[in-house]
């Protein structure tokens, strides 16, 4: 085991203002960034306000950015490091500050809710439900997220223009829309909700230049521009400027 | 009357895993108001680390599984501890429990026709676990999370306000169960991040906090484990049952030393994992006790033909309950065959491709490679026991899964005691959740209803301010400290909740862990005395605003009181049995069967008397087993575990 | 109190330049990474390879060396083209038209590769900087996507992915004619029909990485169990747009190649090598 003092540096503060502090402190082999929070907790700054639980990146609480990275601090480990290198940990800039490492994530449980949830098929009853594994496994992909909102984080739609907050929902909501509407036995289309053609008109998908940087930050790897966000635009678009679907809609409105 | 927020419900939920928002949803399905109060924000509770899967007896993947099987594998896995008509609730009602999930979006892995797959599991005679991948702890959580969230769409559409009848209230802590003489009153707590008090006003409060694995040092369990229902219970004056037995899961990782304990799943033994010691030599073969003899294999061959045919083979002595199988390593270990961490091999490339382990291991494998650069479809992991688990918890009447003792009290989940017995069997904890989770909350609301409004009362100004002032009091200690004029100050300085905490995890750790000695106990005692007296002198830095050394001294009261209550009834319990190993009593006591032993507040909490316990302790009869119940055992493997009066009765 | 829905903070601005709540921190980023290098290499490569398509666009000239082709060239659409033996030259537009016959159809390639998926995120991170890379604040004050006019327009991929699947027919087409000699006999080959070869391939593997074509072959279905050959080829498709970056520069780059080799021959700079 070899260890050595790590030079770090770590925003303090809350919604009034703050800045970046710096520590030393002890680094030992195979730690993480956020057993280094932990020491500075337990030795320096008994203060210091981090959010996490399992820490072993099955979560998704302890979120923040590292050398302006945005990761799991549980999952981002020392090693990745020079000895010499200044650490700096910052909390997500995308959401308001409460304190220190911890920010206000309440952007992502309003918009949770304003997705339409699953629609249960009419007619099947518990017990009777029939999916084809090739048939749940888009949608399975998607429901790895551990909702870490690291995605919506980095998204620049949101990061660098909070008036887009209101009209975009962000990728990871993006996601719960194509999961949706993957879902090989949800009703929504019955009830009259085409769940794609939603994701442009309520949901901001059109907000979405597929800069892919939900992808690079996703620590569960889920391809999320690649297998939701653009199918998704691909479904948006199979329904909103198909020429022929278009010309229907026309023919039939002239109809009535 | 301390400045405090006030609201009402009907039910408070304490605590967002998978019992929780179970209990939750059905409290606001029969109409109730519902609260649920979480320490977490909502959707990250301990719930999403269970990896394995859900057991159920569908009979999906083999057919000749029913609830009977299941019963009587829970029963076995336990030692018969287990409170049988929990046991059977349990099995007869997991499976509609499961198919429910999938009415609210949940996707689980699919067998060939369609239906849920399932799989193997140490303890299950047949592949029972509905499962997706080694994530299925997340699925059950994000399928509740979004069943609340569409609940609350219908409110909303309706009312015009998500959270006119189902709220959560996220990131706060509850410290005390606020009572009206014996019934249950509301709940006081803090707001984490902002450090306001508030109390809710509710007749019926359900406890679905969890487990204790933060009072020890090794453990696959996070922060928000620190026993709070347990404590909660205990302080309202409810009995809490079985709370020697602590299961250690047999593999969780051992290097590096920041990740030690965090779990690695059964599931890689179930789907073909073996164990070895640094000799190479497939030790579990050596340690398949007596009352197993018959269900397990003897040789490699026969063990490796299992996997692909079940019907003639016995399956491999690595899917033992986990109870043998953590003691099985830990000797290993002890007798110097570990590997050079302090482990043993879990291997699962030699049986799978690559592309199989990443297809049904996906999280393992990220586990290892991301945080131990162990590539497991191409080497072996190693591993070692991990605490995980309490069987013991609040003693509930098994089909209300109402508190005893404490009208308008209910336990569901880890926190409840009883269910599991001596030992818990993978996959069944799930299952509990959904199902007593429902008949907590299903229950709570009866009752919530069943009072009237007339009949709710509030708790008193004296109980809120006391809660207050217990909650304010290390703030006071911190100044305090050194002038002898704040709190209890006594001249002392103030401690560190850190080290309080670090100090308390080893000495669960040493002298009450897996293998347990009479006279270790007792100096654990003595050591934790020692502790409870320091922790009066808790003192934090800082404000109120999200403060976790502040965070962690009001947690640092219910582990400690948790604690004493493993420690007293480890030491009473003179055998050994599941997920307790006795090294100065080995055996396994027909009598001490019929017992269980009940912790509870001591009267006089020991103010003065620092050295006088918090907790007492009692022996308490179990219920006798229903006939029909037994009737579904051989009478044979019966006379192992029960004495032949209660047989002949 | 935190229900998780009601923002804790006043969602006000900020003394210190900061909005809405958010952490002070005035940097525009903190990484310490190189994180310009990919968006300047993207610029660079993309600037390059437009500076050199619009110079032989125009040129007009030196694009068939018989038997080969220029890409930029095929189909030629122009009465003015010169004629190439059984080639894909056909005056569909007359002799009204006076300048280079290549900006006829290279509209279409071109309007494939600019609403590309791949590429859009390629000019909107290098040339845009909307963002320059990740966590990197982006330098522009308002931001509205593709939602509205023009950048709306991206919707339509899919039709001029339909339209590239025309034109990589016609260049490999095109290829084929490359197995002729210079006199337009059959079973000869040089370093040209190799080097057509190898763009036609690119170009096919590019466009049916493309994920419209995923989305069309399978993407769009609801139960893949239902259609297994759909399924199956979705999944192969899924593999290649995997690659689509790498594929897309590929084949910019084997068009440009392809295009400077006939240039090459064409302009008497260099002999085609003649294998049989």
């Amino acid at each position: 085991m070899s260890s050595y003092t790590a030079h770090f540096k770590v925003w303090r503060g809350d919604a009034d203002g703050g800045g970046l502090q710096d520590f030393q402190v002890e680094v030992n082999d195979g730690e993480v960034v956020l057993d280094i929070i932990h020491r500075l907790q337990a030795t320096q700054a008994s203060d210091l306000a981090v959010r996490w639980n399992c820490k072993a990146g099955k979560c998704g609480s302890c979120s923040a950015e590292v050398n302006g990275h945005p990761r799991l601090m549980c999952m981002t480990r020392m090693s990745v490091f020079r000895r010499d290198e200044t650490v700096t940990v910052t909390p997500m800039r995308t959401f308001p500050v409460i304190r220190d490492l911890v920010t206000d994530v309440s952007f992502n449980y309003t918009k949770a809710r304003e997705v339409p949830a699953f629609v249960p098929p009419k007619g099947v009853a518990a017990g009777e439900y029939r999916m084809a594994q090739q048939d749940v496994e888009r949608s399975q992909e998607f429901r790895k997220c551990i909702e870490c909102f690291l995605c919506q984080n980095t998204c620049h739609v949101v990061r660098d223009h909070e008036e887009n907050k209101e009209a975009f929902a962000g990728p990871r909501f993006l996601m719960r829309i194509a999961e949706l509407d993957m879902h090989p036995l949800d009703a929504a289309e019955e009830t009259g909700l085409n769940r794609a053609a939603s994701a442009q008109e309520d949901h901001g998908l059109g907000y979405c230049n597929i800069t892919k940087c939900c992808t690079d930050v996703c620590p569960e790897n889920i391809h999320i521009t690649d297998n939701a966000l653009i199918p998704l635009k691909e479904r948006a678009v199979d329904r909103k400027y198909d020429p022929l679907v278009w010309l229907g809609s026309k023919i039939r409105r002239r109809g009535q | 009357m301390t400045n405090v927020e006030r609201h009402a419900y009907d039910v408070v939920v304490v605590g967002a895993g998978g019992a929780g928002l179970r209990a939750a949803i059905e409290a606001r399905e029969r109409g109730m108001r519902t609260a649920v109060i979480c320490k977490s924000l909502f959707g990250k509770a301990h719930t999403v680390m269970a990896e394995g899967g859900i057991a159920a007896s569908m009979g999906n993947a083999n057919e000749h599984d029913n609830w009977q099987v299941h019963f009587r594998d829970t029963m076995r896995g336990g030692k018969f501890l287990n409170h049988w008509r929990m046991a059977e609730l349990h099995a007869k009602e997991a499976p509609d429990r499961v198919w429910e999930l999938e009415t609210w979006g949940a996707l689980f892995d699919r067998t060939a026709d369609g239906r849920i797959s399932q799989r193997n599991f140490g303890g299950h005679e047949y592949p029972r676990l509905a499962h997706v991948g080694d994530r299925t702890g997340l699925e059950l959580i994000r399928t509740l999370q979004q069943k609340i969230v569409s609940l609350q769409q219908e409110d909303h559409a309706e009312t015009g306000d998500y959270e006119a009848r189902l709220k959560v209230f996220q990131e706060c802590t509850v410290t005390r169960i606020l009572k009206d003489r014996d019934r249950v009153a509301g709940v006081f707590g803090y707001v984490r991040e902002s450090g306001r008090l508030f109390v809710i006003d509710a007749p019926a409060v359900v406890l679905a906090t969890g487990g204790i694995g933060k009072s020890f040092k090794v453990t696959s369990n996070s922060w928000e484990y620190t026993g709070d229902g347990h404590a909660l219970a205990l302080l309202a004056g409810a009995p809490l049952i079985n709370m020697e037995f602590i299961q250690f899961h047999p593999t969780g990782m051992v290097w590096p030393p920041s990740v030690k304990g965090i779990l690695v799943t059964e599931s890689v033994r179930g789907d073909g994992g073996v164990l070895r010691n640094s000799e190479g030599e497939r030790f579990m073969f050596g340690y398949v006790p007596d009352v197993f003899k018959e269900k397990y294999a003897q040789s490699e061959e026969e063990a490796d033909g299992w996997y692909t045919d079940p019907d003639t083979h016995r399956r491999p002595p690595e899917l033992l309950p986990r109870d043998e199988v953590a003691r099985a390593i830990n000797s290993e270990v002890k007798a110097g065959r570990g590997t050079p961490h302090g482990g043993v091999f879990l291997d699962v490339s030699t049986r799978l491709s690559a592309e199989e382990i990443k297809r049904r291991l996906p999280s393992m494998h990220h586990q290892f490679k991301e945080l131990a650069d162990v590539d497991i479809t191409a080497e072996a992991m190693e591993v070692g026991p991990t605490c995980h688990y309490m069987m013991g918890g609040v003693d509930v009447e098994p089909d209300t899964a109402a508190a005893r003792g404490v009208p308008g009290l209910f336990a569901a989940g880890e926190v409840a005691g009883g269910m599991h017995g001596s030992n818990r069997l993978g996959g069944n904890s799930l299952s509990d959740l959904l199902v007593f989770g429902r008949r907590a909350g299903l229950f709570a609301a009866e009752y919530a209803a069943g009072l009237g409004p007339d009949s709710r009362a509030s708790a008193t100004a004296e109980q809120v301010d006391a809660a207050a002032a217990e909650v304010l009091r290390p703030f006071g200690a911190a100044e305090g400290a050194g002038t002898g004029s704040g709190g209890d100050g006594s001249g002392a300085a103030a401690e560190n909740p850190y080290t309080l905490h670090q100090e308390l995890q080893q000495v669960m750790n040493d002298l009450v862990g897996i293998i347990r000695r009479g006279p270790e106990m007792e100096q654990a005692m003595e050591r934790l005395t020692g502790l409870r007296e320091r922790s009066r002198q808790v003192g934090v830095e800082g404000h109120r605003q999200f403060n976790p050394g502040w965070h962690l001294a009001m947690d640092l009261r219910n582990m400690l009181l948790v604690s004493e209550c493993v420690a007293r009834a480890a030491l009473e319990r003179t055998e050994s049995r599941g997920g307790h190993t006795r090294d100065d009593h080995p055996d396994m006591d027909r009598l001490w069967r019929k017992v269980n032993l009940v912790c509870e507040l001591a009267a006089e909490p020991p103010a003065e008397d620092a050295g006088a316990p918090a907790v007492t302790l009692r022996r308490r009869p179990m219920d006798p087993i229903r006939p029909d119940l037994l009737a579904l055992f051989e009478r044979d493997e019966l006379l192992k575990y029960l004495t032949d009066e209660e047989l002949d009765a | 109190m935190a229900t998780g829905t009601t923002p804790t903070t006043p969602v006000t601005e900020a003394s210190g330049g900061r909005a809405h709540g958010r952490a002070a921190i005035a940097a525009r980023h903190l990484r310490t990474d190189r994180w310009w290098v990919p968006p300047l290499v993207t610029a660079l490569g993309l600037g390059a390879f437009i500076a050199y398509a619009t110079w032989r666009a125009f040129a007009n000239s030196d694009y068939y060396a018989a038997p080969y082709v220029s890409p930029f060239y095929s189909p030629c659409l122009a009465s003015n083209c010169t004629s190439m033996k059984g080639g894909a030259d056909w005056p569909l537009f007359g002799d009204w038209w006076g300048l280079s016959p290549a900006l006829l159809v290279l509209v279409f390639p071109l309007g494939f590769r600019l609403t590309c998926y791949y590429y859009r995120k390629a000019y909107y991170r290098g040339i845009w900087w909307s963002p320059p890379a990740c966590a990197v604040a982006e330098p522009h004050a308002k931001y509205t996507g593709e939602t509205r006019f023009p950048l709306i327009l991206q919707n339509v991929h899919r039709y001029f992915f339909y339209l590239a699947l025309i034109v990589a027919g016609i260049l490999t087409y095109d290829a084929v004619l490359g197995f002729r000699d210079p006199s337009g006999d059959w079973g000869h080959m040089g370093l040209g029909t190799v080097v057509l070869l190898v763009n036609i391939a690119l170009i096919w593997a590019y466009t049916v990485s493309c994920h419209s074509c995923r989305h069309v072959i399978g993407g769009k279905l609801r139960h893949f169990s239902k259609h297994p050959v759909r399924y199956r080829l979705w999944n192969r498709v899924g593999a290649l747009t995997a690659r689509h970056m790498l594929l897309a520069w590929s084949s910019l780059i084997s068009v440009g190649v392809a295009d400077l080799y006939v240039y090459l021959v064409a302009s008497g700079a260099f002999d085609d090598p003649r294998f049989f």
